[in-house]
């Protein structure tokens, strides 16, 4: 095709550039089922971008352009300048936390000649940079816990600071950079931890305190009774199960409820009580419910487009944004979810298969990273809509209401692809 | 260490799958398997909104309105909508205290949630409305909602009307939950009789609401709705003039009237007194109005013209000489001796007229209303077969052919049967056997037991007008489109057997009642005016003591003679003889009917009847009593009727 042959589409990912437009126009188009009535002029409200969904095409197009720019640029460009642009990231970081503005409780924006940006947004492309360039470097062995640990705190770092902003949302998605860890070789335990630490988190929400403290008691008396010979010969065996429950008891009995009392929110609390099914707390549960009922009422093949009742009528809240899945939901019904869930899947599963072809470290941890972002907020956004997951509030990638989420992922997956159209190369 | 692992690669990817996999399950049982959503979601966003035809209206026999449709408005309230107003200004507007105000508004949140609307203050007072419409825009969160209400152009017929109020649960049970609680429906009059057909069909609309419950357009385009079809009008037999003179000429007496076209069974008028303007039963005081009607001691919700049964008296004799006539047991010139009493039962029964030869022939009894004659010739066909219970029985068959004792099937609700003795009532009474024709004579001059209701005289009079036959009475003519409920007063009733020349015989005595005889003040210049008289004795229990009150004032007539075109019937209540009030009442309705005026020089007549105040004393007297009760009881009452007639159901429940 003559397109491909020109320089700046050379060696693209197409698959991936047609998976991307897809998503950002089922964005569009589901936004415009949110605001648009009966009646109205589509044109007169593009023109003067007077509803979100115009808003929206405005963002898309700058989009466009950024894509078309990082196209542009010289590959080395991002190893050369990964950890600059982290550095750069997090001092933004610290002046939202001096300057920033307080929108919708959460202490997270910048304001700079009337626009408005979320630096966590795009810093998450600069922890992934920073992340691949550290990974990649020759001097870095990733087997040795010293690189681990730099590693993990690269990671988190940022996630810290978002925190401290007000929005544990974004803070969480840091963590899926395990994900690129876990691929380089950090051990599989720290995943199988890092699960284990959260079922006990729940176990310790839902179950009774000191119910809980007697079941743990009672699985290491029985893990040391079977393990008896074993640990016959090796002491320090009995001394890791002990360990084990130590901590497993002082976490539950201490820990979770310390940070429930002091580092969350109350707000934070309920949802979390809510989705458990602890509590019945009408304000919480009702983002949680209306959503449900949005996306229940859609049935199997969802009420038509423009048709849905409960997402065109304001019931469920931040239905642009946070709750956008809801219209999916409700006007194209299982069949519709389901075919977007596989566009995610395909361009995830794609972003894999360009990670793995790769001969430079950097782009395929970066790929990981992107996918694992992706992945992320795909799987939490959703399963809030659902009512899997706790109500946090992070967009779904490039169909969300937004400009700064769309124009992360859009240089998120287009730094990718510019890398990837150099994967002759080894970059570091 | 390029690549470290590749089947980590496969791992990662095994998480990606299985966490979209337990998503899609999720999605699986949300949208397909689970059906609460749906149900849920068309709870909260679609609206089935009741949309209310218009109800029929009401037409008399000149093509008048005289029952139509009018809005009232009630004030609805959305309390979440409700913020930053001038509550007392507001409160002033509509005449409540703060106190009311924050009580209602928990009574709307109650109801209704704070979310949906609900009645403020029910149907205002078009004062209300106008001052509160121009300011609303100062009250967000309140708005005005039309409600359709009757309006009465003419203040009258109030008892044929009847009234339109909220259903009760009782009628929605037996409606089979047709009707829903709040509906408005027909409670007494042709408002209930014909509330099938008045109130149209009801439509169906489907609204899509929004959270804050404003509503965003029909559902689905409006394929679901079904239109709502207006009410079928009604074309009356009712003249309205006739009506609104009867009511002046009846007011401040008890008693009523009614004229029917003997020709079709029409009723020309109905008047039941005292009566009332319609008016009062609509709009913001309708029940506080109602409270006191119902414990007013003239009774005025009690329609007197088709539910009160009054010894017919002297009215009574022109079918006794049909009856004897058409039994064969006298001929017109069956003549007897009556000196002012009748002795031939051991009793003295007393005869108002005691000039010699008064009763010399049929036509003279009929005239001069000869107590002594129908007496006899009572006996004498209860007698014919020296078997006083057959001779009844017969007696009772021809009544009931006649019309009495059984319910005519007037189109108004509660219609009262009247009364006629039979053969078991005596047994009762005096014993199987023990009793003989002088026994029960008294029911030959319509004395005794004997009681019929206003209509059912009129009908006798309307009968005798057409020579032995009659429509049943009713009020509809026609009913827009038609309706089949009217087939049953096409039905021509005949009376069986009796002769042509003994309806002649009668009539002509009727003729002379009004032309030498007892009623005389009835006549009208160039018209034949066949009438009958009638005063009744009657009784009432007062304070537990039966008291001899004074005579019933009755007046039966059809006019004129050849070709009658009204069949009348006037009862005034212990106002004395039936000549004296009934019969120039009586009069005066035909002269309007007939001649469409009536000429100047009875008009003294009119202003005379029209003022004359003959409530009787005991009714005074209980009057009295409920004007002395002090307003809180008074309030008590009305609280009391208003939770009776279930206009309470504006309150949480």
């Amino acid at each position: 095709m003559n397109r491909k042959n020109t320089t700046l589409a050379r060696g693209i990912d197409w698959p991936v550039v047609y998976l991307f437009f897809a998503l950002a126009l089922v964005g569009v188009l589901s936004i415009f089922a949110v605001e648009h009535r009966e009646g109205e002029s589509v044109l007169k409200t593009l023109f003067h971008f007077s509803k979100t969904y115009a808003q929206q095409v405005k963002w898309l197009s700058i989009c466009a352009i950024i894509a078309i720019v990082i196209l542009q640029v010289d590959s080395k460009f991002f190893t050369a300048t990964a950890n600059l642009l982290y550095v750069a990231g997090i001092v933004l970081l610290l002046v939202v936390l001096v300057a920033g503005k307080d929108i919708k409780g959460s202490h997270s924006w910048l304001v700079i000649g009337g626009f408005q940006f979320q630096p966590a947004e795009l810093c998450k492309l600069f922890t992934a940079l920073a992340l691949a360039k550290y990974l990649s470097g020759l001097e870095t062995n990733f087997r040795r816990l010293k690189s681990q640990v730099i590693a993990i705190a690269i990671a988190l770092v940022p996630a810290f600071i978002t925190i401290f902003q007000n929005e544990t949302g974004l803070a969480l998605v840091y963590f899926c950079f395990f994900i690129p860890m876990y691929r380089e070789g950090l051990p599989g335990e720290v995943l199988v931890v890092a699960f284990s630490l959260v079922i006990l988190v729940i176990s310790a929400l839902l179950v009774n305190k000191d119910l809980l403290f007697i079941i743990l008691s009672g699985l290491a008396l029985v893990v040391l009774y079977l393990g008896r010979t074993a640990m016959s010969r090796h002491r320090g065996r009995i001394l890791l199960v002990v360990l084990i429950w130590g901590f497993c008891s002082s976490f539950v009995m201490f820990a979770v409820p310390f940070a429930f009392k002091h580092i969350l929110k109350p707000y934070q609390v309920t949802r979390i009580n809510v989705m458990l099914g602890k509590e019945i707390n009408p304000q919480a549960g009702y983002n949680v419910m209306q959503s449900k009922i949005a996306i229940g009422s859609g049935g199997f093949l969802g009420k038509g487009y423009l048709k849905g009742t409960q997402t065109r009528f304001d019931f469920v809240p931040e239905q642009s944004t946070d709750f956008i899945f809801c219209t999916i939901g409700e006007e194209f019904g299982f069949i519709g979810c389901l075919i977007l869930l596989v566009i995610y899947m395909a361009l995830l599963m794609r972003i894999i298969l360009i990670a793995e072809r790769q001969r430079s470290v950097f782009t395929r941890v970066y790929a990981y990273g992107v996918a694992s972002i992706i992945f992320f907020h795909m799987a939490i956004n959703i399963g809030m809509a659902v009512g899997l997951a706790p109500v946090i509030g992070i967009p779904l990638p490039l169909i969300s209401y937004g400009g700064s989420s769309l124009m992360t992922f859009t240089a998120l997956i287009f730094i990718l692809l510019r890398l990837d159209a150099d994967r002759q190369m080894v970059l570091r | 260490m390029s690549v470290f692992n590749q089947s980590r690669k496969t791992v990662i990817q095994l998480i990606f799958l299985a966490i979209v996999g337990a998503i899609i399950i999720r999605l699986f049982f949300l949208q397909v398997l689970q059906k609460k959503y749906k149900q849920l979601a068309n709870e909260q966003a679609i609206e089935r909104k009741v949309v209310y035809p218009s109800r029929g209206i009401i037409y008399d026999c000149k093509g008048r309105a005289v029952v139509t449709n009018d809005a009232l408005y009630d004030l609805m309230v959305t309390p979440a909508s409700v913020k930053s107003m001038d509550t007392a200004y507001f409160c002033n507007l509509v005449g409540i205290d703060t106190a009311q105000f924050r009580r209602l508004i928990y009574r709307a949140i109650l109801k209704n949630s704070r979310f949906r609307s609900s009645v403020f203050i029910p149907l205002l007072s078009p004062e209300d409305y106008g001052r509160l419409q121009e300011n609303l825009y100062q009250f967000p969160g309140f708005e005005l909602v039309e409600r359709p209400v009757r309006n009465y152009p003419y203040p009258a017929g109030a008892s044929i009307f009847g009234y339109i109020g909220e259903v009760d649960s009782a009628t929605i049970r037996r409606s089979k939950d047709f009707y829903l609680s709040g509906d408005f429906v027909g409670k007494n009059g042709l408002e209930r009789s014909y509330e099938s057909v008045l109130m149209g069909t009801r439509g169906i609309q489907y609204l899509v609401r929004d959270v804050r419950n404003r509503p965003q357009g029909p559902y689905a385009g409006g394929i679901y709705d079904t239109p709502s079809v207006a009410g079928r009008n009604l074309y009356l037999a009712l003249d309205m003039d006739l009506q609104t003179l009867g009511e002046r000429l009846m007011q401040n007496k008890i008693g009523a009237i009614v004229a029917l076209d003997p020709k079709t069974g029409g009723v020309l008028a109905l008047v039941s007194s005292p009566d009332f303007n319609p008016n009062l039963l609509r709009g913001a005081d309708r029940s506080s109005n109602y409270a006191r009607l119902l414990h007013d001691p003239e009774e005025p919700l009690f329609n007197r013209a088709t539910q009160a049964g009054y010894p017919p008296g002297s009215t009574f004799k022109p079918v006794d000489a049909l009856i004897a006539l058409n039994e064969g047991v006298i001929t017109p010139a069956f003549g007897m001796v009556c000196l002012g009493a009748y002795y031939g039962c051991g009793r003295v029964y007393k005869c108002t007229e005691t000039k010699p030869g008064h009763a010399s022939s049929l036509l003279n009894a009929i005239a001069y209303s000869c107590n002594s004659y129908f007496l006899q010739v009572f006996r004498m066909i209860v007698d014919q077969d020296h078997h006083v219970e057959d001779g009844l029985v017969n007696w009772d068959l021809h009544l009931g052919q006649f019309g009495l004792g059984h319910r005519l099937g007037i189109d108004l609700p509660g219609e009262s049967p009247g009364y006629i003795p039979d053969t078991t009532h005596y047994d009762k009474v005096f014993g199987r056997g023990r009793w003989n024709s002088c026994t029960v004579v008294s029911v030959g001059i319509g004395q005794g037991e004997t009681v019929e209701t206003p209509l059912q005289i009129a009908n006798l009079m309307a009968i005798i007008a057409n020579h032995g036959y009659y429509y049943t009475p009713h009020l509809v003519m026609r009913v827009q489109g038609g309706d089949k409920a009217l087939s049953s007063f096409q039905v021509r009733h005949e009376i069986p057997q009796v002769g042509e020349s003994d309806y002649q015989t009668v009539i002509k005595g009727m003729e002379e009642v009004v032309e030498h005889g007892t009623a005389f003040d009835a006549q009208i210049p160039g018209i034949d005016i066949c009438g009958k008289t009638g005063t009744s004795e009657n009784y009432k229990v007062i304070n537990g003591v039966r008291v001899k009150l004074q005579d019933h004032s009755l007046f039966g007539a059809f006019a004129p003679m050849e070709n009658p075109k009204i069949a009348i019937c006037v009862v005034v209540e212990n106002a004395g003889f039936g000549a004296t009030w009934a019969a120039p009442i009586a009069s005066l309705m035909m002269e309007k009917y007939l001649n469409d005026s009536i000429a100047t020089d009875r008009l003294p007549l009119l202003q005379r009847l029209e003022g004359a105040d003959l409530i009787p004393d005991y009714i005074k007297v209980e009057k009295l009593k409920v004007d002395s009760l002090e307003k809180a009881s008074l309030r008590r009452l009305a609280v009391g009727s208003r939770e009776r007639m279930g206009v309470a159901s504006n309150f949480p429940r």
